[in-house]
Order: structure tokens, then C-alpha cells, then sequence
């Protein structure tokens, strides 16, 4: 790899389970810049079975827009004299196949196994299923269920430094009876991390060396009131490079070419949501909603967490969030006639066809409903997962140890939350901001006065892994092509009557006054540019915002503007709401969601 | 250029394909490199561990977890048998002795003096594998299984559920009153949708399998008793089904039709296990043929690539299900309805008519 000073054009690629896509970074008066984008689809699967056809398709795409050979065979040119053909620096992510898939362990299931699990989200897996001593199953059924999963790895915690060895060794004695195979290839054994107890080491070593390739890291957990997240993460990332990798069909080639390692797409998401967090000093939750998964990001408090919805999709995984949600609730944001049998089946074709694109409005208005659903589903799965730490003590006695179901409270304070961020196809690819912006909204309901954001067009992973070997390159990047401020949603806390007057309102929009009232059940927008605009606020009634009747500050807009949402929260809204159809229909005029067509 | 390719499924008269037959666990193959085989073949078999229990010795007997050693009767891989006594405490002076029976037949996995656990193994659970298609042993892989070599007729259907099953190809019509011809060894073929009601009749025969052209996804919950939420399907304990086209009310494609329709009574090999996701495993229909001409098949990735004169099929509403062939493909990127801008095709489709459709909502239907 070049030096970061001589390093003018980057080409990153993020193999997705649907779509492979490509970016070409260029260095442009100075500063890196995002200069064209190609896509094509993943051929991870049959009858390709190897991933790098559709990174080269990908690349082939890119080579058409920018008229720069990059290119030569199955080899990389490097960047000519002139600058016109070649690149600088390869890197890539994938989730493809599947992505990471692990099983995680630990004693207490809310103590350790929760650190285990956050340790496994964190570095960007899936985690497959959480085995403790106390999760209430015998132990065939936990034996069975270990040879049922097939998991990629498994993380293997307990106990805290010198504490009692002898859960987390009956956990290790029960994945030796199991006896796991991994999901890729028969013929290698099995990537175990012990990050337990280190006093049992020995032990634990003793029962799986013969059987597994164990590997030892600092605990996980090391006293109750600690937890070390990062060894585990290392060793996940190391090990899902040397053994997931190598299984996963043409990555042997793909890791050859790139010039950093691979880095799982879910880690590279949560690397640039950190930094995002970091930089502004604010909370944020981010969102990358994909084909078989729906990623959820949090920084709370400077504690970041992300969960990762396996079963929440808008393509694979489409029919799960059917299942999960309802027709009723998907339904409930339409208002156009569709038979049930007719929405059911739109939403089970694009399951088994996932590649599939609306060429319609109602089809396009469909999968927007269900993306929202998709989007809800995950985030409520998020709050209940983004907690403070179980097992600390506060002010309990040693005999509540282990009746810890009450304690850690979620971390996700909407009234807190100051920026929400959009990734993934179905948001960055909207046709317009403005409905990625009501997406948003609809979904995550945020609380009181949030920004809102996408990435431009999904390359988020891309950068995630750019930050960590060309950081400057990346927030460039980052800052002036990737992040699209859409603008701030206000909106006040309480429940009213349709049509109650809820809020006066004075903003300063470059020099110009808007005022008025919102009433409750509508969304009103004021078109702003993303510049700092004063705002003072007049609640009444029972709505408030930040827990007061009167707010005075400043708010920012964006592509789409400052969002008044009077719908109240918490939100009701569901297929009895009286005039629900009109009420679409109205938010969706104010807010100039979708041309005037007939659907 | 890029290519854009599709999940094109095939429908070909005259193929050769290969089958892996692979055991769960390596165990022992018990045919030969070329040797002939049947589709029922039985081509390796091998054994999956047992259940498992374990008994905390240590608390049973009231001793320590490191003195269970010295308590054991058995050793690790010893088996032992329901009642049998396997550990026993020393006692005081003798007496007050403690015993510990196992509670099933099975082999001592491991005896734990740190957790004082013992581990029983239930007895292996036998597992074979047959060959599924006849054909030719093609190659060997080492404990684990085989490769079937066999030439014949495939269609891929585009989703599916139930496993391998072998049948004789029988058409019917939705029209049709009349059961009392169906066996339980035959193949339903069903041009149109497979309803609910249809389905709850042919079920209580017992057949092997239902090919139809379309299913209500409705239908397909009320099948399988919940809804489907991931298209990862081949395990249910039900007849196997397997669907053509999609989801809704459309019909098989003629040439799918017309190719089964000339292979009534023979005998195939379906299975309905689809796997969209990481591996794309589509349902499938296979009837072996013992035609020599049939020429080995390599797979033309460009076969798969949407060119001009392509035969495709329209895979996404509002012409979900037409057939129409490719006749122009526009380099440049064109704004669709909604208001997206997106890589189109002009399709001539069957009627004569002309459309333009994004082509991520495409799909090559592959002919030999």
C-alpha cells in the first residue's frame, strides 16, 4: 500500500448479500471526493460461486462511468502518470453468504451472555442464539441446539476473573458433547474464543483443545462492573478473516487483492457511526436497513451498541417482517385499495425474487410501508438490547446477584436523541429525500427536536472501512458526498384530538419569519437549507418538548427542511384512526412525498 | 460492458447435471467410481451422534467434583446399559453407601472432576443417503459422499417445500372431480394455482408431489400452518409442493407445461428445498433419460446475461408473468414511474405489444 500522501484514487467495494456495490474516490483540488458508483449483483451463490465475478461487474460499471481503466484481466492497474487509468488502494466489506454467524455463551444470560453478545454485535456478526447455564433449557436441548446451528464461531464467556470455574467449565463440557460443526467446510474444526474466567483456562482448554481451535482472550467480563469488550472483537475480526473467509467462495482471491483486510459490513457501519457521535459530540442512532438484515446503531451516553434484526429485510428476510408485524400494520400506511391476498403476495414475491426493483407508485408506496415496519421492528428490538450494564450493583445486596431481569434500563432516550441516520437500499435509493425522510419519521418516532440524515447513496460501509487505513479520506468523503442532512424533526410530546392547536411557532429561515400553529395530527414543513435557524416554540396544553412548554434555540435544515409533526407521541395511528386515508394523504402533500399520479 | 444477469431458472429437455450426495457427518460410501446406480440406491450412510444427558455425579453422591474419579464404576467410551450402576461413594466405614444408575443405554462421554458431571451418549442414529437421480458415479469424495452423474430433463421451479421425493408424472386439471385415478406414487402437474381447497383434496391421497404454477401466499400459511418469513424451505413434513412461476394467480409457462406434459408416467426425481439466500437452491424436476446423445452441459455464465433477443419473463407487477423476448437495450439510464432512474429493456411480449421494464425485474428463462 502506498503512503497516505501519494494515495489519489481509492476504489472500495461492499459485497452485500444482493448487491455488490463500487465507489471510486478521487482526489480532486486537494480533497477527496466521491466521484461515480457502480452496482451489480453478488454472485456469491450458485451457479457463480464466487464473489468476485460481481465485484469485477461492479468495477466493469465503474470503469464505464469514469472512463478509467482500472482493470487489466483479474489484475489492478496502478494509478498511471497521468492519473487517467489505475488505482491507489483497494479495501472492501462484505456480508455476503450470509455474513458472520455466530453462537455466543456465557453463565448468567443477562450478565455474560449479554456481554458476549454485545462483543459478537459489535465486531459485526449475527448472533445466532445465546447459550447459558441459566437460560432454563436441559441439556440434550442445549447440546441439540448447538448441532442444529452450525454456527461461524462461537464466543465463549463466564465467570468473572477468580470467581467459580465451574459454570463456565460445564458450558465448555457442553459444547464439547455438541460437538459443533461449522456452516462452511467440513474440514477444518470449529473457531471457539474463550473469554471467561481466566482462572479456568486450563480447565476449559483441557475439555475443548482436542475438538475445536480454541483460542484464549481477556475475560470479557473481568469483574462485575467492567466489561472489555475489545479483546473478543480483535480475535472475531482475526478469525472471521482466516476462517469465514477462506470458506466463503472466491474470498480467498478477493482478500488477495485487497489492500487492507476485510471487514465485516455491519463493523464498517458501526465504525463511521462512532466517529459521526465522536466528532459532533452527540447521540445518534443509525439504521442500515438491507435485503436480509436491518442493523440498528446507537451512541448513547458515549456507549455505542448495535443490534443486528436477522430475521428484518426488505428483500430475503420481506416475509418476516410481514409475518412479524402484521398485515394490518403494513397496511395501515396506505391509502390506496389493495386486497390483502394481493399486498401478501406483492411482498412474497419480492422475498423469493429479491433483485427486484418498483417500476410503479403503488409498488414503490408498498415497499416503503413495509420498510417502515421493517425499521420499527428492529429499533424496538434495539431499545430492549441497548441497556446499561446488568449485574453492577447499586445499592443491592449480593443476594440480588442474580436477579438481574429488572435491572439495566435501556440507554435509547428518545427526548435525548439528537440525530438519527439512514442507511441502506431502500433509504439512500428513494427516489426522493423526502420520503426517506418520512420513512424516518414514521418509524423511529423520534421525540422533541431530531436531525435527520441518509447516506447519500449506501456507501457507509465503504467509508467504515476507509477510516481505518485512510482516515482523512474518509471523513472528506464522509462530510461533503456521503451524509445528506435531510433536515429537523419537531415533535411534541403528548396526546391530543385532531385538530387541537398544540404548538405556535416563530422560525427564522435566512432572515425570513414562519410562523404559526400546528395542529394536532398534522405535519407542517418549513423549507430550510442545512443552516442554523433560531426557533422558539410555544407549547400548550399537555405537549411539551425536552420536558417543557417552551422551547428557544436553534435547529437546522436540510434537502427536505424543518419538519413540524404533530402527530403526538406516543403515536396512534393504525387501520381504525378515523379519516386515516385522508390523513395520509395529507401528510404525504405537505411533506411533496410522491408525484401527483394516480395510483 | 457489465453484465446484467438474472436468477435465471432453468427449463432445459436435455441436460446433464451432477449431484452431490453428501452426508450430514463422514461415515462410509458404498459404491464404486462409475458404478451404475438407481435413484434409490442407498450410495452412504453413516452415524449421527445420540442424544445426550448428563448427570451431576458429584451432587448425587454428595462427594466433591474432584473426587468423582475415584467414585466412577465405568471409564470414558465404556458403554453401559439403563440400571446400571456406574459410580458409587465410598461411604462412611463402608456404609451409607450412595449409588448412581445411568438412566438410558449409551457410552460414557466424559467424566468431569471440575464440575463433577458425567456426559451418556445415546446410541448413534443411523442416517443413509441414496443417489435421488439415476445415474453414473462420477466421483468420490472421501467419507463424505458422492457425485451422481445422470442426463435428463430439469425444470427449476422459482420456490418450493418438502423434500426429496420420486414419482410418476401425472397431469391434472383444477377442473377435474374425479380423485379416484390418483395413486399415491404420482406427481401432480397443475397448470394454474394451486388453491386451498384443491390442495386439502389431493393431500388426504398421500401423493408425492404437486407441481403448479402459481400459490397464494395466503394458501401456502394455511399449508404450513404458520406463515413463510425466509424463503428457506425443504424440511417441512409436508407433500412436497413446488411452485413455477411465484406468488398470486398465474399460470405455468406453456414450454414448462408442455415438457412435463410429455413425460407423463415417467418416473421423477422433485425436491422442494429452496434456499434464496446464500446458496440459491431452487425446487426442482428432474427425469432421468437413458438418451446417449444427451452432450455433456456446461454452464455459459453469458447464458444468464440479458442480451437482445433474450427470452425473458417479467418478474415484478404491473406485467408480472409475461413472457416477451428482449429487442432493444438503451444504454442510457431512463426514469421510471417512479421516478427513479433505472437500466431498462424494451420487451416485445407475447401479444405483440411493447413495453419498457427496468431490467433488475427480468429474468432469462434459460432453453437448451
Amino acid at each position: 500500500m502506498k503512503n497516505q500522501e501519494n494515495i489519489n484514487v481509492i476504489l472500495a467495494t461492499d459485497c452485500g448479500s444482493t448487491t455488490t456495490k463500487s465507489i471510486l474516490i478521487e482526489k480532486i483540488d486537494g480533497e477527496y471526493r466521491l466521484s461515480h458508483r457502480g452496482e451489480a449483483p453478488t454472485t456469491v451463490e450458485a451457479p457463480f460461486e464466487d464473489v468476485t465475478r460481481g465485484v469485477i461487474n461492479a468495477i466493469t460499471e465503474l470503469e464505464e462511468l469514469s472512463e478509467r481503466k482500472i482493470l487489466d484481466g483479474e489484475k489492478f492497474i496502478n494509478t498511471s502518470s497521468d492519473n487517467k487509468n489505475g488505482i491507489d488502494l483497494y479495501i472492501s466489506t462484505s456480508s455476503a453468504g450470509g455474513g458472520l454467524q455466530m453462537m455466543v455463551a456465557g453463565v448468567v444470560k443477562n450478565m455474560t451472555g449479554e456481554s458476549a453478545q454485545r462483543a459478537a454485535l459489535g465486531a459485526g456478526s449475527i448472533v445466532m442464539d445465546i447459550i447459558a447455564s441459566n437460560d432454563g433449557r436441559k441439556y440434550h436441548e442445549k447440546v441439540k441446539r448447538i448441532r442444529e446451528l452450525r454456527p461461524d464461531m462461537v464466543l465463549l464467556s463466564g465467570g468473572v476473573d477468580g470467581g467459580t470455574k465451574s459454570h463456565v467449565v460445564e458450558l465448555s463440557e457442553i459444547l464439547a458433547a455438541a460437538n459443533p460443526r461449522p456452516r462452511l467446510g467440513n474440514n477444518y474444526k470449529l473457531p471457539i474464543i474463550y473469554a471467561g474466567n481466566k482462572e479456568a483456562r486450563k480447565e476449559v482448554n483441557k475439555t475443548l483443545v482436542d475438538k475445536i481451535d480454541l483460542k484464549m482472550v481477556d475475560n470479557i467480563r473481568p469483574t462485575l462492573e467492567v466489561e472489555n469488550l475489545q479483546p473478543s472483537r480483535d480475535k472475531i475480526h482475526d478469525l472471521f478473516m482466516d476462517h469465514v473467509m477462506a470458506q466463503a467462495p472466491g474470498y480467498d482471491k478477493l482478500k488477495k487483492w485487497t489492500h487492507c483486510p476485510i471487514m465485516p459490513t455491519p463493523g464498517a457501519v458501526g465504525e463511521i457511526i462512532k466517529r459521526i457521535a465522536k466528532k459532533e459530540q452527540i447521540s445518534v442512532v443509525g439504521v442500515d436497513i438491507g435485503g436480509a438484515t436491518t442493523d440498528v446503531f446507537s451512541v448513547f451516553e458515549d456507549k455505542f451498541n448495535r443490534t443486528v434484526s436477522a430475521n428484518y429485510g426488505m428483500s430475503y428476510s420481506i416475509c418476516n417482517v410481514l409475518a412479524d408485524a402484521g398485515v394490518e400494520n403494513v397496511s395501515r400506511w396506505l391509502s390506496h385499495e389493495l386486497e390483502e391476498s394481493d399486498l401478501t403476495n406483492r411482498i412474497a414475491n419480492k422475498m423469493i425474487r429479491p433483485t427486484t426493483i418498483p417500476q410503479t407508485l403503488d409498488e414503490l408506496i408498498v415497499e416503503q410501508a413495509i420498510a417502515r415496519e421493517a425499521l420499527r421492528l428492529s429499533f424496538d428490538q434495539h431499545k430492549k438490547f441497548a441497556v446499561s450494564l446488568k449485574g453492577v450493583q447499586q445499592e443491592r445486596t449480593i443476594s440480588d446477584t442474580f436477579d438481574q431481569t429488572m435491572s439495566g434500563e435501556t440507554l435509547v432516550n428518545m427526548q435525548d436523541l439528537d440525530m438519527i441516520v439512514g442507511s441502506g437500499g431502500v433509504l439512500s435509493h428513494a427516489p426522493r429525500r423526502e420520503q426517506a425522510c418520512k420513512i424516518l419519521i414514521d418509524s423511529f418516532l423520534p421525540e422533541g427536536i431530531t436531525e435527520l440524515s441518509v447516506d447519500s447513496i449506501f456507501m457507509m460501509p465503504q467509508l467504515g472501512v476507509l477510516a481505518s487505513v485512510h482516515e482523512k479520506a474518509a471523513i472528506e468523503v464522509f462530510n461533503k458526498d456521503c451524509l445528506v442532512r435531510l433536515g429537523t424533526c419537531i415533535a411534541p410530546l403528548g396526546e391530543g384530538e385532531i385538530g387541537q392547536e398544540i404548538l405556535d411557532y416563530a422560525i427564522f429561515v435566512e432572515g425570513e419569519k414562519h410562523i404559526g400553529t400546528l395542529k394536532y395530527g398534522e405535519i407542517k414543513v418549513i423549507k430550510a437549507k442545512y443552516i442554523e435557524c433560531k426557533a422558539n416554540l410555544n407549547l400548550k396544553g399537555n405537549f411539551s418538548i425536552q420536558n417543557k412548554s417552551i422551547f428557544e434555540g436553534t435547529v437546522y435544515g436540510g434537502e427536505v427542511g424543518i419538519v413540524l409533526d404533530g402527530r403526538g407521541r406516543p403515536f396512534n395511528f393504525n387501520m381504525k384512526t378515523e379519516n386515516r386515508k385522508s390523513l395520509i394523504d395529507n401528510w404525504r402533500n405537505t411533506i411533496n412525498e410522491y408525484p401527483n399520479l394516480e395510483i | 460492458m457489465s453484465k446484467s444477469y438474472t436468477p435465471g431458472l432453468k427449463v432445459l429437455e436435455k441436460t446433464t447435471i451432477q449431484k452431490e450426495r453428501l452426508l450430514p457427518l463422514k461415515g462410509k460410501v458404498h459404491v464404486d467410481n462409475y458404478q451404475i446406480v438407481d435413484a434409490n440406491h442407498i450410495v452412504a450412510s453413516t452415524k449421527i451422534p445420540g442424544n445426550i444427558q448428563m448427570i451431576n455425579i458429584a451432587n448425587e453422591l454428595n462427594i466433591d467434583a474432584d473426587q468423582i474419579k475415584e467414585s466412577m464404576l465405568c471409564t470414558i467410551d465404556e458403554s453401559v446399559s439403563k440400571g446400571q450402576v456406574i459410580a458409587r461413594s465410598k461411604g462412611l466405614f463402608g456404609f451409607f453407601k450412595s449409588e448412581v444408575r445411568s438412566p438410558l443405554d449409551g457410552v460414557i462421554g466424559n467424566i468431569s472432576d471440575v464440575t463433577g458431571q458425567v456426559i451418556i451418549s445415546e446410541a448413534p442414529i443411523p442416517i443413509e443417503i441414496d443417489a435421488y437421480v439415476s445415474g453414473k458415479v462420477n466421483s468420490i469424495i472421501d467419507k463424505e459422499g458422492v457425485v451422481i452423474n445422470s442426463s435428463g430433463m430439469l425444470i427449476q421451479g422459482i420456490i418450493g417445500i418438502g423434500g426429496e421425493k420420486k414419482g410418476k408424472i401425472k397431469i391434472f386439471n383444477e377442473t377435474d372431480t374425479d380423485f379416484s385415478s390418483i395413486e399415491q406414487d404420482d406427481i401432480l402437474i397443475l397448470k394454474s394455482t394451486l388453491t386451498y381447497d384443491l390442495y386439502q383434496k389431493i393431500n388426504d391421497l398421500n401423493i408425492q408431489g404437486i407441481v403448479c404454477g402459481g400459490i397464494d401466499y395466503q394458501t401456502l400459511t394455511k399449508i404450513l400452518k404458520k406463515p413463510l418469513g425466509v424463503a428457506i424451505t425443504g424440511m417441512e413434513d409436508t407433500t412436497t409442493i413446488i411452485v413455477t412461476e411465484g406468488f398470486g394467480d398465474i399460470s405455468m409457462a406453456d414450454r414448462t407445461y408442455q415438457l412435463l406434459k410429455n413425460n407423463v408416467s415417467k418416473i421423477a426425481s422433485i425436491n422442494g428445498a429452496t434456499q434464496i439466500r446464500a446458496g440459491v437452491m431452487r425446487p426442482e424436476i428432474f427425469i432421468g433419460s437413458t438418451d446417449k446423445s444427451i452432450v455433456e452441459d456446461s454452464f455459459d455464465e453469458d447464458k444468464l446475461a440479458i442480451s437482445i433477443g433474450s427470452k425473458v419473463r417479467i418478474i415484478r407487477e404491473p406485467f408480472f408473468g409475461l413472457i416477451g423476448e428482449v429487442i432493444e437495450l438503451p444504454k442510457e439510464l431512463v426514469t421510471i414511474d417512479t421516478e427513479t432512474t433505472s437500466r431498462v429493456a424494451k420487451i416485445k411480449l407475447n401479444d405483440d405489444s411493447y413495453e419498457i421494464i427496468p431490467r433488475a425485474n427480468l429474468e432469462v428463462i434459460l432453453l437448451d
